[in-house]
């Protein structure tokens, strides 16, 4: 193969003109969606989506990389920071600074023109591609360790060094002390019969409903008079309106001679 | 095709990640367009690596790729601290040292 000459396949093409303009768009959620979870997703997109094209562009290993270090591991961690903060934080739309919004697009735009307008006006030279330029025509891992580990094998522990200070920062950064005594079983018991006062229960709530046609979370559970108990069910539940009503609730013992008759249909529109 | 499409669509990712750092206010998702104009820029490294014939391009966007993971467990951490004692993640309300 000669040096200087890197024909870009008729697939490679293809590939490109799908995968950019789905980059793009998933790029562009970034700054249009208002919830954070999905801007991550929108993210991972843009990430798998780039690990595809390094390894069309004669980058097998560093497309790897790519999935795996971020789709695998920075992405993760922001969904878990995101669950830490809060799934729902969404932005607010009041400006503090005002016009920020425009002169904020208008520098973006600004940006990608001129970017765009060096990209456009540079001459480049013929590409070389990488097969050609590597005289002992190995693959591409070898290649670059080869690079990785002898010109570049001071910049490669120093990299590590830096992992791991940052391993540590964070560490020391969520690091929280202790500011209460740590409570244990005789603590937790002498303070809830304390709080007997305050109308606490002293025994554990009551578990969710356990019916015959039924047994689920959000089912409460029916007092010994047949009303439903409110505390049966999760405080979560609860305030997100999720519980459901009993399947016999209402449904006093006094027509315990019809039993079927209001609970079964009901049942299953409630399934649907 | 020319192989400057993916020049391109490196500037015009870098772009888009720029315009993001500079509108939201969620902290969470203006380091993702911090973390998009880095992957925008090893798209560069990997096509000029390829242009030139020259793995050092490769090697770059890896250093790139590691120090980005570790600017995103320390930058992590900044926010979950920031969000432990104002209870927000938005970046307008870090104002404590405004006079």
């Amino acid at each position: 193969m000669t040096p200087a000459g890197l024909e870009i396949s008729g697939g490679e093409t293809v590939l490109f003109w799908v995968v950019a303009p789905l980059m793009v768009l998933a790029a562009l959620g970034l700054l249009f969606v208002r919830r954070a979870v999905h801007a991550a997703m929108c993210l991972v997109f843009v990430m798998v989506s780039m690990a595809i094209l390094y390894i069309a562009q004669e980058a097998p290993f560093l497309g790897v990389v790519q999935v795996v270090v971020y789709t695998g591991a920075v992405m993760m961690l922001f969904l878990f920071v995101l669950m830490l903060v809060g799934v729902d934080a969404s932005d607010s739309l009041t400006e503090t600074i005002r016009g920020q919004r425009w002169i904020g697009l208008l520098v973006g735009l600004g940006l990608a023109l001129v970017l765009g307008g060096v990209v456009g006006r540079a001459a480049f030279p013929p590409a070389a591609g990488l097969a050609g330029g590597d005289p002992a025509g190995v693959a591409n891992p070898q290649a670059l360790a080869r690079v990785l580990f002898g010109d570049y094998v001071l910049a490669m522990e120093v990299v590590g060094v830096l992992l791991v200070t940052a391993a540590v920062g964070a560490l020391v950064l969520t690091h929280r002390r202790r500011l209460t005594p740590k409570q244990n079983q005789r603590t937790v018991a002498e303070a809830r019969v304390k709080a007997l006062t305050e109308g606490v229960s002293l025994t554990p709530l009551p578990s969710p409903g356990v019916y015959a046609t039924s047994n689920a979370m959000d089912t409460p559970a029916l007092g010994p008079d047949g009303e439903q108990v409110p505390q049966s069910v999760s405080r979560v539940l609860r305030i997100r309106g999720q519980e459901r009503p009993a399947p016999h609730a209402g449904v006093a013992l006094v027509d315990a001679d019809a039993p079927t008759g209001g609970a079964a249909p009901r049942r299953a529109e409630e399934d649907l | 095709m020319e192989i400057t499409n993916y020049v391109v669509l490196a500037a015009v990712l870098f772009a888009i990640g720029a315009t993001t750092v500079l509108l939201r206010r969620n902290a969470m998702v203006v380091f993702m367009g911090v973390e998009l104009m880095l992957n925008a820029t090893n798209l560069a490294f990997v096509t000029f690596a390829r242009l030139h014939g020259d793995l050092t391009g490769q090697v770059l966007a890896f250093f790139v790729m590691v120090v980005a993971a570790a600017e995103v467990v320390v930058g992590l951490a900044i926010i979950v601290t920031i969000f432990r004692t104002r209870r927000s993640a938005s970046v307008d309300d870090v104002n404590l040292l405004k006079g």
